[in-house]
């Protein structure tokens, strides 16, 4: 503001005092925050007390979860539910890493097929290539409730067709694939997600073209285009997707639940509602304990990513 | 390759086009595989399955429209899932949009802290899964939970109701959670509202309009086109409804929570009746179809907002 009223004429416009908010405010002004902060505040607590409350309620000893009025602060801290609840009751620790590596996995392997995909469709030029885009569209629309019968069928006979296959030669996984009833869920991330796509295609878009031209006719292959060009220019577009997608993936129920049936092999989300449904009645210092844990990832990568995924929100709202 | 000398520039441009073109396929080659095995199969196959009686186990063949005259006429607990959805869905958008406008209005004036108001109002909207809807059960609690407690302290009654286990009151509770969640709706709302021209307000100002004719005649008009996306989109969501009600309720007390995906949920993984919950998806299907046609007949209005930016 002031640097502005440096270079401009001062004589053109009358120069007008810089002062800070609380000086300028008239009485009307200051009242008018005054009924914002009254309406908003009260709104705000309200939305912080259910995560207060998970806190506080995993940190209490069991005598003090069932009495009203509530207990705020825990008198002892019990920091113990954490570590009790964590290993006491079911096999969180193994959950957590079959969690994180079907999660990682399908982070990759959408950023994989997902950049692939929206990089043909904003940059390389090809007949058909509008109705195929139709067919991303189309796709977004479709319920995945729809799908998700024939796909069980399908991955149902693939699995049975694999398994002594699988047993004989790779009875330790292949790779970070432990198990073959990952499979359903590791595999098709591999072969795109008609939203990312698009959001990628959306971001790609707003490169000026003129640069892959210039690195086209340095001699540039299209893939070294996509790497060294398109990626570095769109790393929030990018990093959108790995936020969205992990969100998605480590809190997706659903599919461990109709796929995974030995206990070893199960996610954390899952092992959560069993818990749930064992000890769910009495010990809610301990499920608050876990849930709080399960939650951790998501809300670290909230208080780190919150930029990014308001721009992101914002823009796949707007744009689609 | 052996192309006389004059006809090499025109031979060389033809086959960097053609390179482009074979590389748009490659790239798009995973997804093209993805849409037939993950999604143009299905499709079909669901359709299929939607016509036959088959059980995962034992298929007898075609009957017709048998499932979907059954699902119509005959299964109430269907029209029973059909009225709980509608009910949820309409109390869920309804307060998730007005209360997300009314939050986004007041969160839009340039004021200190405003940005930390919003993460804390967004963060709810994130924070989703079975960790979350495990935390709702426990506020939910008719005896020592949160909400009843603040209820009675701020309101002139004895007691609070039940909520889940509460016949009348489980679907207002599920309704009660999801406007918890309104974060994302206020972030686009937000946007919306970023977007409409301060020189608007301006003339509004200069023709002597106060706070509510500026709301009733400028922002809520400029708005409408990011309202009613956010309004189809909140309805999509809310009608898939389905990890709150496996972890929550299951379907109870009674039948007062069953939610058409639930049912067919159950249909097709608890009672192996895979043809029956094909025909209930494809309803559906219909349903949202309907719902998203809306969408794209709103959109009409959206041309003369986007040129105005």
């Amino acid at each position: 503001m002031a640097q502005m009223q440096d270079t401009v004429d001062p004589g053109a416009i009358p120069a007008r005092p810089v002062t800070p908010w609380w000086q300028r405010a008239s009485r009307r002004r200051i009242l008018n925050m005054a009924i914002i902060y009254l309406l908003i505040l009260p709104g705000a607590v309200m939305f912080l007390i259910p995560l207060l409350w998970m806190l506080s309620t995993s940190l209490k000893e069991s005598r003090q979860i069932f009495v009203n009025p509530p207990v705020w602060i825990p008198n002892p801290i019990v920091w113990q539910n954490f570590t009790d609840g964590w290993s006491a009751y079911l096999p969180f620790n193994t959950f957590f890493v079959n969690s994180t590596l079907i999660t990682l996995n399908n982070i990759v392997g959408n950023l994989f097929s997902c950049c692939l995909a929206a990089y043909g469709f904003a940059r390389l030029r090809a007949r058909g290539r509008n109705v195929l885009f139709g067919l991303v569209l189309a796709t977004m629309l479709l319920p995945n409730e729809v799908l998700i019968i024939p796909q069980y069928v399908l991955f149902t006979k693939i699995t049975q067709f694999l398994k002594p296959w699988w047993d004989y030669y790779t009875p330790g996984g292949i790779l970070w694939m432990r198990y073959l009833s990952w499979l359903p869920m590791m595999v098709p991330p591999w072969f795109g997600f008609p939203f990312f796509i698009f959001l990628l295609r959306q971001f790609f878009l707003t490169i000026p073209l003129d640069l892959d031209e210039a690195a086209r006719l340095d001699g540039a292959s299209s893939w070294r285009i996509l790497i060294q060009i398109l990626v570095p220019l769109t790393k929030p577009a990018l990093a959108t997707v790995v936020i969205f997608a992990f969100i998605g993936n480590w809190n997706n129920f659903l599919m461990p639940l109709i796929y995974i049936r030995a206990q070893k092999e199960q996610v954390l989300a899952v092992g959560l509602n069993q818990f749930r449904g064992q000890f769910g009645h009495v010990d809610f210092h301990y499920m608050m304990a876990v849930s709080l844990i399960v939650l951790l990832p998501v809300l670290l990568i909230f208080f780190f990513g919150q930029r990014i995924f308001v721009q992101g929100i914002a823009l796949t709202g707007i744009k689609g | 390759m052996t192309a006389s000398v004059p006809a090499r520039p025109v031979k060389r441009l033809r086959t960097l086009q053609q390179r482009e073109e074979r590389d748009f396929w490659i790239a798009i080659l995973p997804w093209f595989l993805g849409l037939f095995l993950f999604t143009g199969g299905p499709v079909i196959a669901s359709l299929v399955f939607s016509f036959t009686d088959w059980t995962g186990l034992n298929l007898s063949g075609f009957i017709g429209f048998k499932n979907y005259r059954d699902l119509l006429v005959e299964d109430l607990v269907f029209w029973e899932t059909v009225y709980n959805t509608f009910y949820y869905t309409f109390g869920s958008v309804l307060l998730g949009t007005l209360g997300a406008l009314f939050v986004a209005l007041l969160l839009n004036q340039n004021l200190p802290g405003t940005y930390f108001l919003r993460l804390i109002y967004y963060l709810p909207s994130i924070a989703s899964g079975v960790a979350i809807s495990i935390l709702w059960i426990w506020l939910f609690n008719p005896n020592v939970g949160l909400v009843n407690y603040l209820l009675v302290k701020l309101l002139p009654i004895d007691a609070g109701p039940a909520w889940l286990s509460s016949q009348t009151w489980s679907k207002p509770a599920l309704i009660l959670k999801s406007t918890w969640g309104i974060g994302a709706n206020m972030i686009i709302i937000l946007a919306g509202l970023q977007g409409v021209p301060q020189s608007l307000y301006e003339a509004a100002r200069i023709d002597g309009a106060n706070a509510f004719d500026e709301f009733r005649n400028v922002t809520l008009p400029m708005l409408s086109p990011v309202l009613f996306f956010v309004i189809v989109i909140s309805t999509i969501n809310a009608f898939q409804i389905l990890t709150d009600i496996l972890v929550m309720t299951q379907g109870g007390p009674g039948t007062s929570t069953y939610m058409l995906v639930y049912y067919i949920y159950q249909n097709a993984f608890q009672y192996l009746k895979m043809g029956y919950a094909s025909a209930l998806a494809w309803i559906l299907f219909t349903i949202i179809l309907a719902l998203t046609l809306l969408q794209l007949w709103g959109s009409r209005r959206w041309v003369y907002y986007e040129g105005e930016t």
